[in-house]
């Protein structure tokens, strides 16, 4: 199936034919002046299961790394300093470009619990450790609200569950590629007679079609519709969509009038055979931002891709040759709007005392700072705004200048 | 409007099948919830307690896998945990076929709905190890036996169950002043999340008239609730706090805490004015509207005070009322409402669905009612599954309920019915015109069915 660039033209054809009423419909809301929300795009990917930087990015010129990764994968230098895992090798020629950087011994405020669930949650609510649980939305949609003339499309929540990331009372769009239905032309008519009379059923229906329609890159979903299609979609579900149809899809988004997308990757909790499991997990993330780098064309010079997660993992390979829960790891920035390739970091060491309580590495700076920072020139947002409405009780600090 | 036989089995039951007589009147809706338990002999689903061996095996193994002599030991621990865990899941796939099962040969369909509610009422989720598969477990032992008795019964079963004590940290609460903290001087504290759920969620509601202070001091006279994988609940006296502790006006506890002190708030709880208003516009709005009509609350109420909560009654009363019967803005059914109720009007059978096999209860069922929003392992919160319709007709959940529809149905039975029949059988007499013109003008039979399926006149109760 060839891609067919998804115009607003497109969905109007597409609706007339339908012969339906999208009134209700955020995607044909009339667009407000595209100029109002700035040009940049950025691209959030929560990388779910706590990342262990120290693979990622093994400090290869820190003395005290061999005694604790005596089995680490064979990194390649990347700075001198720090080398970068060889599952990252795809993004090499970005470095190279100066649209690779990294961020490292960095973490949320979350400290000491270390369970998933809350470091996630205070990832995504971009709040202090003092209203754990307490917050309801996501630091993105409160950035959102104070965007001028930002809509329902501004902000794409991507992927099947709810992000809280993305929740709050700024309207956002919602669609997982993996949702896709492949209907006959003729089920497709009568569809639309069946929900015609219900317009919570048939608006919704409506732009199932055209989102499904508009995703590309769903491997199985593009050849002949059948049931077997169907239900391999199905089968595939379980897993999650490929990370590649989730940064087409996005991609896709972006370069209409899409400011913000945001989805999530999982497969980094790697308690054990870690040389198995991280490879696969950083390739599906490589995939996803080199997908997004060939797909969003022009427009990947102003875009930002940033990877957080909620936290790093001991400094210690354990017992069954993976890593626990642990406290600071590393942040993954790409993209044409970066000012240039490096490693962001204020290392901490590795020697037992430098060790937040001598199992994790020590967090040396809040990773919101560093998305502040980069937040406060691609969407003009006040440093005030940002400490305060964004990520509420943040001191941003010194400039890191992560973009140009 | 008042009792119809079809809507009855669509509102209150598990939709229409085209073998199973509807209920004839609410007497005999009531007589079936209040009988013995058929469907559930028929189709079992172990109770916690027949779990509970498996949670210690999975122990004593990360004991081993943590603590192992040799790498050799460790690693084969955390061989034989992966095996385990991936048997529970198996098994766990097969459970939720059982209880999808049930659904679609049920003569007692408002039992499983029952279930349902209050299983979401009392939501507890697992996490980690094998936790999460315990999750029918305990709705089989803390929820089912309890859907037709005492409200006072199912919140002390559910709430001081071990799946709830662990998902709300209730284990983590020790007194400040109880025998554990003076004696080994450890750094002790309230937990506040069970107790704060309690009366937030499971009894008094959010608007209930309770403040912080009451938060503490259920949290103090929860101190001691606990369990240990071998015997289940627990009570631990030497993490109680010494009472007595003030709640609502009332006094509970003594110096020597006893747990008898809590089931006393919790019966105290269970049969508070506030509780009877929460449970009965929680019920209504469940199984009749979003916007309730009001008049039909208050009796539900009233039934619920004067009664002590006796939950056979207050489902008597809302089903007497013409309200539960209107046409109005009709209910959207929640993703396994959905499937179940298809299951039913496809009259599926046990050996069509393959409990045994993990991979295709997946396919089928679960990873479905994951895209669909409902992932059952997986409740968003201690809230449990939202009430509202538009939460679950976003554009990528109906996508997926539409692609389910269109492809499930063969899958599950091979021998599709004639569209315009099954459209008979899973509508009745609320068919509409355009359902029926679509099913008898469909391309394939999949897509007549999965039409009718797809239309709001099913997806709607």
């Amino acid at each position: 199936m060839p891609i067919k660039p998804l115009s607003r033209r497109h969905f109007l054809t597409r609706s007339a034919a339908l012969g339906c009423s999208l009134a209700a419909s955020p995607l044909i809301t009339p667009v407000t002046f595209a100029s109002a929300r700035g040009e940049g795009r950025l691209v959030v990917i929560v990388l779910r299961g706590g990342l262990d930087g120290l693979d990622l990015l093994p400090p290869m010129g820190d003395g005290n790394l061999a005694a604790l990764r005596p089995d680490l994968d064979p990194a390649t230098d990347l700075t001198g300093f720090f080398g970068l895992h060889p599952a990252m090798d795809p993004l090499r020629p970005l470095w190279a470009k100066g649209q690779l950087a990294f961020a490292h011994a960095v973490s949320t405020p979350y400290r000491d619990k270390r369970s998933h669930f809350d470091g996630q949650d205070l990832l995504e609510a971009g709040t202090g450790m003092e209203t754990l649980g307490q917050t309801d939305t996501g630091w993105l949609n409160r950035l959102l609200a104070q965007m001028p003339g930002s809509e329902a499309q501004t902000a794409y929540a991507i992927g099947r569950s709810d992000m809280l990331l993305m929740r709050g009372p700024a309207d956002v769009a919602n669609w997982s590629p993996d949702a896709a239905l492949t209907l006959s032309p003729q089920a497709e008519l009568l569809l639309e007679r069946v929900m015609h009379d219900d317009p919570l059923f048939r608006d919704a229906t409506s732009e199932a079609i055209m989102l499904s329609q508009s995703a590309i890159g769903l491997g199985a979903m593009q050849d002949e519709p059948g049931e077997s299609d169907m239900m391999s979609a199905m089968i595939a579900a379980k897993t999650g969509a490929r990370p590649d149809a989730i940064a087409s899809f996005a991609a896709q988004r972006l370069r209409e009038d899409t400011r913000i997308a945001a989805f999530s990757l999982s497969g980094f909790d790697t308690h054990a055979s870690q040389s198995r499991g991280l490879p696969k997990a950083l390739e599906r993330l490589t995939q996803a931002i080199t997908t997004l780098r060939t797909d969003l064309g022009p427009i990947w010079d102003k875009t930002t891709v940033v990877a957080v997660t909620e936290f790093g993992r001991t400094a210690r390979i354990n017992g069954t040759g993976g890593t626990d829960h642990g406290t600071a790891g590393a942040m993954i920035m790409a993209g044409g709007a970066l000012s240039r390739a490096q490693v962001v970091t204020d290392w901490p060491g590795l020697s037992e005392a430098d060790l937040y309580q001598r199992r994790d590495l020590r967090p040396t700076r809040d990773l919101r700072a560093h998305l502040a920072w980069m937040l406060r020139p691609m969407f003009g947002t006040e440093q005030s705004v940002l400490e305060r409405a964004v990520f509420p009780g943040l001191d941003m600090g010194p400039d890191p200048r992560l973009i140009a | 409007m008042s009792f119809d036989p079809e809507r009855a089995e669509i509102r209150f039951g598990c939709g229409l099948s085209p073998r199973i007589a509807p209920p004839v009147s609410v007497d005999d809706m009531m007589a079936r919830l209040t009988g013995p338990d058929r469907i559930a002999a028929a189709l079992p689903i172990p109770d916690y307690d027949a779990y509970r061996p498996r949670m210690s095996e999975v122990h004593a193994i990360k004991k081993v896998q943590k603590n192992g002599r040799t790498e050799d030991e460790r690693q084969a621990a955390y061989k034989t945990y992966i095996k385990l865990r991936r048997k529970t899941r198996a098994d766990a796939a097969g459970w939720m076929g059982q209880m999808m099962l049930r659904r679609a040969l049920t003569e007692d369909g408002l039992r499983e709905r029952l279930v349902s509610f209050w299983a979401d009422h009392f939501t507890a989720r697992g996490n980690g190890r094998i936790w999460p598969q315990g999750q029918l477990p305990y709705i089989e032992q803390a929820i089912r036996p309890h859907v037709s008795g005492r409200f006072g019964d199912m919140l002390r079963a559910a709430a001081l169950h071990p799946l709830m004590v662990k998902y709300l940290d209730q284990s983590k609460s020790i007194g400040p002043n109880s025998a554990v903290a003076r004696k080994q001087g450890k750094r002790a504290g309230l937990n506040e999340n069970l107790a704060r759920e309690m009366l937030e969620l499971h009894t008094l509601g959010v608007e209930g008239p309770y403040e912080q202070a009451d938060v503490q001091a259920l949290a103090r006279i929860l101190t001691g609730v606990t369990f240990k994988l071998k015997h289940g609940f627990v009570y631990a006296k030497k993490q109680a706090e010494p009472g007595p502790h003030v709640l609502l006006g009332h006094r509970f506890g003594a110096k020597k805490p006893k747990l008898k002190h809590i089931h006393d708030a919790l019966d105290m709880l269970a049969t508070h004015p506030a509780t009877a208003g929460h449970i009965a516009h929680k019920m209504a709005v469940h199984f009749v509207s979003d916007t309730p009509d009001p008049g039909m609350v208050a009796d539900m109420t009233v039934a619920f005070s004067a009664t002590n909560g006796d939950l056979a009654a207050v489902t008597r009363v809302m089903l007497e009322h013409p309200a539960a019967w209107a046409d109005g803005p009709r209910n959207v059914k929640r993703p396994i409402d959905f499937i179940g109720s298809a299951m039913r009007a496809l009259d599926v059978v046990p050996r069509q669905v393959p409990t045994k096999k993990p991979k295709d209860m997946r396919a089928l069922i679960l990873a479905p009612l994951t895209l669909m929003g409902q992932p059952l392992e997986a409740p968003p919160g201690p809230d449990g599954w939202p009430e509202s319709d538009a939460d679950w007709i976003t554009p990528q959940r109906l996508a997926a309920r539409l692609q389910w529809a269109m492809a499930a149905p063969y899958r599950l039975t091979k021998v599709l019915p004639r569209p315009e029949d099954f459209a008979r059988a899973a509508l009745g007499g609320t068919l509409p015109e355009p359902v029926r013109f679509a099913a008898a003008s469909a391309e394939t039979r999949a897509e007549g069915i999965g039409l009718v399926l797809a239309s709001p006149a099913f997806q709607r109760v």
